[in-house]
């Protein structure tokens, strides 16, 4: 059975940085509901260096993070190994964790990207109601990717492995 | 004509700031500063919430140290519910405290280590920037690398165990602690199959030290000479004088070694240390009021509490602690670069501490809360990671907070960080007319080595580049590199 991992970062305490963790929490809940028994679940301020050990054993990651882009509400995207070193270790990316994966333990899990759409990033709890509304799509489209995992880690494009 | 060349921001430090340095005609450095945004409204968010609130409220600060944020306001509102002043805990809710704060110290400074400096010791300050990273040590060492992605795993899975929970943590509360350690906690931190055990955590803690005092024989120009300029010391110490970065009394060293804050209670700080506010950042310059703004000020962190302390309580890191005190025979460490030798002794304390600590029966059962007569105010002071780290908090008669002072590790950190950043400019710039990468970087190796962390603004503002602007008399940019 492909092991799964879902993993949401962010910050609770500043409104819509906390979409991600929000995300983790709900689907946990349906996933239990449901009796799904391969899906972990992490969640985290930001993504950080020992999170390269945490995805080095599983077939399927998904990062949720909020995001101050123009994106569409929502999207979901393949995580390419990031060449560009974090310089900071507040900000590591998903695609620095997947090369230090690599890297470290020559081992590549299928990995994505869910970017929810957020709007507010003031010292308060909750979200705001047009967060909720991109969290509850965002939902729906994972649920769906959860039971038919194999079709996400059939198209992932890994990077070449080394060969030791 | 005189430049102003500007660093913005600096890399691998936690957080943003940004470096200006001033050049004359000749080519000498008429100046540089450290500058830092540092957000100081959080002190006006906290007030008319409740004061219970205020352990998991301060996590909203920082996602890099939410744990040294934490226990420094539990143990602030411990006085306010007459838990006493840092001694009055249960035996439970004290060892639970620390066996968490040991786990942020042990994760705070291996990243720290491993991640941010290792790179510049394995490659040098002025080593290719493509190689000069973690990525660079991966390939070149890959087993370090291996051992400090692990040993950081291994702090955070210690503070999930004590803190409930990585995100808002709500173990410690006022006048305690929420939950005991578990039976399958213990046996896996102790027992757990290698590398996740505490043995190989120790281990791993003194093949680091080995491994930094063999770069040191190798480079000792180096590592003795870079940003060095005396100093005040302060920490908390045990009040007979040994390390404890969880709970003590207040003392400072002058340069020479000699106590200039005699071990004070630091409920009352106030009476201490004043904050010069100056119009060039938004950090405050924290000094020791009775030596005045000019000559009061005092670095704090590692070698600080090398500096301050009589004697480590742990055998292993006693036993560094007598080498490392031995090279200045005996008198304060200056040397801005030790920082790093310091941050690796206590690697290896900390590592100590959580043995016996997970050795102990007091953390899986007995009182987990205290508390007594109601107070309406109270102060927490920890040495976070950084340094050493206030919270001040008052309440009013309906259990609302109304004021909220904090002094971060940072801050204390200001004077000598901009200190050690004009020395550096000095060294490596004075007559160039080209600021190479190399240059550049040397100046942020001098602010690495304090480890600051200038609180984070939300993650999702994206990556930072390293971008130097070179800016005339007159203001206008000459010059601008990105990377």
């Amino acid at each position: 059975m492909n092991k799964i991992l879902i993993y949401g970062f962010g910050n609770p305490g500043r409104q819509d940085d906390g979409l991600g963790n929000a995300f983790v929490e709900r689907l946990e809940e349906w996933v239990q509901n449901e009796g799904i028994q391969n899906v972990e679940f992490d969640s985290n301020y930001q993504l950080n260096i020992e999170d390269a050990a945490t995805i080095s054993d599983k077939d399927l990651v998904v990062f949720v993070d909020a995001s101050v882009e123009d994106i569409e509400d929502i999207i979901l995207t393949p995580v390419d190994e990031s060449a560009k070193v974090a310089f900071s270790s507040h900000s590591a990316s998903p695609g620095y964790i997947v090369k230090l994966c690599h890297d470290l333990f020559n081992t590549q899990p299928a990995c994505y990207l869910l970017h929810i759409k957020g709007y507010e990033w003031e010292f308060m709890g909750g979200l705001t109601d047009k967060a909720k509304q991109n969290l509850e799509k965002s939902l729906e489209l994972l649920k769906e990717k959860i039971r038919n995992p194999e079709e996400l880690i059939s198209s992932f494009v890994p990077t070449e492995l080394c060969e030791n | 004509m005189p430049k102003k060349i500007t660093i913005e921001p600096v890399t691998r430090v936690e957080g943003h700031g940004k470096v200006t340095i001033h050049i004359d005609d000749e080519g000498n450095i008429a100046q540089s500063r450290l500058h830092i945004v540092e957000f100081r409204g959080f002190e006006r968010f906290v007030q008319g919430r409740p004061y219970w609130e205020a352990p998991v409220l301060v996590q909203r600060l920082c996602g890099i140290c939410p744990v040294s944020h934490h226990l420094a306001a539990a143990k602030a509102l411990d006085v306010i519910v007459g838990a006493g002043t840092g001694d009055g805990l249960t035996p439970t809710g004290d060892k639970m405290r620390r066996l968490m704060h040991y786990g942020q110290m042990f994760q705070s400074h291996v990243l720290h280590f491993f991640h941010l400096v290792s790179p510049d010791l394995l490659f040098g300050v002025d080593g290719d920037p493509a190689v000069r990273n973690i990525i660079g040590v991966i390939k070149k060492f890959p087993d370090l690398a291996v051992q400090g992605v692990m040993m950081r795993k291994f702090g955070q899975e210690i503070i999930k165990a004590t803190a409930g929970k990585k995100i808002h943590g709500t173990g410690a509360i006022p006048g305690g602690i929420n939950k005991h350690l578990t039976q399958e906690e213990k046996d896996s931190f102790l027992n757990g199959p290698d590398p996740m055990n505490i043995d190989k955590m120790i281990s791993w803690s003194q093949d680091a030290l080995a491994f930094l005092k063999g770069y040191h024989k190798e480079n000792k120009d180096f590592i003795d000479n870079f940003a060095v300029f005396p100093s005040s010391h302060l920490s908390l110490v045990r009040k007979d004088g040994a390390m404890d970065l969880y709970h003590g009394v207040l003392r400072a060293v002058d340069k020479d070694g000699k106590k200039i804050l005699h071990d004070v209670d630091y409920q009352d700080y106030l009476d201490y240390i004043g904050e010069e506010v100056k119009n060039w950042s938004y950090m405050k310059f924290p000094y020791l009021t009775e030596y005045g703004r000019e000559d009061g000020w005092y670095r704090v962190g590692p070698l600080a509490r090398m500096n301050t302390c009589d004697f480590i309580p742990s055998p292993l890191a006693q036993k560094e602690f007598e080498e490392f005190k031995a090279y200045t025979h005996g008198k304060p460490n200056h040397m801005t670069m030790h920082y790093h030798w310091a941050r690796l002794i206590e690697i290896l304390h900390c590592a100590e501490l959580m043995k016996d600590l997970l050795n102990d029966p007091d953390l899986m059962t007995g009182e987990l809360v205290t508390k007594g007569t109601k107070r309406s105010e109270g102060v927490g002071l920890i040495e976070a990671p950084r340094g050493t780290l206030f919270h001040h908090y008052a309440i009013n008669e309906n259990d609302q907070l109304t004021m909220a002072n904090l002094i971060v590790s940072t801050t204390n950190n200001n004077i000598p960080m901009n200190t050690a950043v004009n020395l550096t400019a000095k060294q490596y710039m004075t007559g160039q007319k080209k600021i190479t990468e190399g240059m550049m970087n040397a100046v942020e190796v001098a602010i690495r080595a304090y480890d600051p962390c200038l609180s984070c603004a939300t993650h999702a503002m994206g990556q930072m580049p390293l971008e130097v602007v070179l800016v005339n008399s007159k203001n206008a940019i000459i010059d601008r590199m990105k990377r």
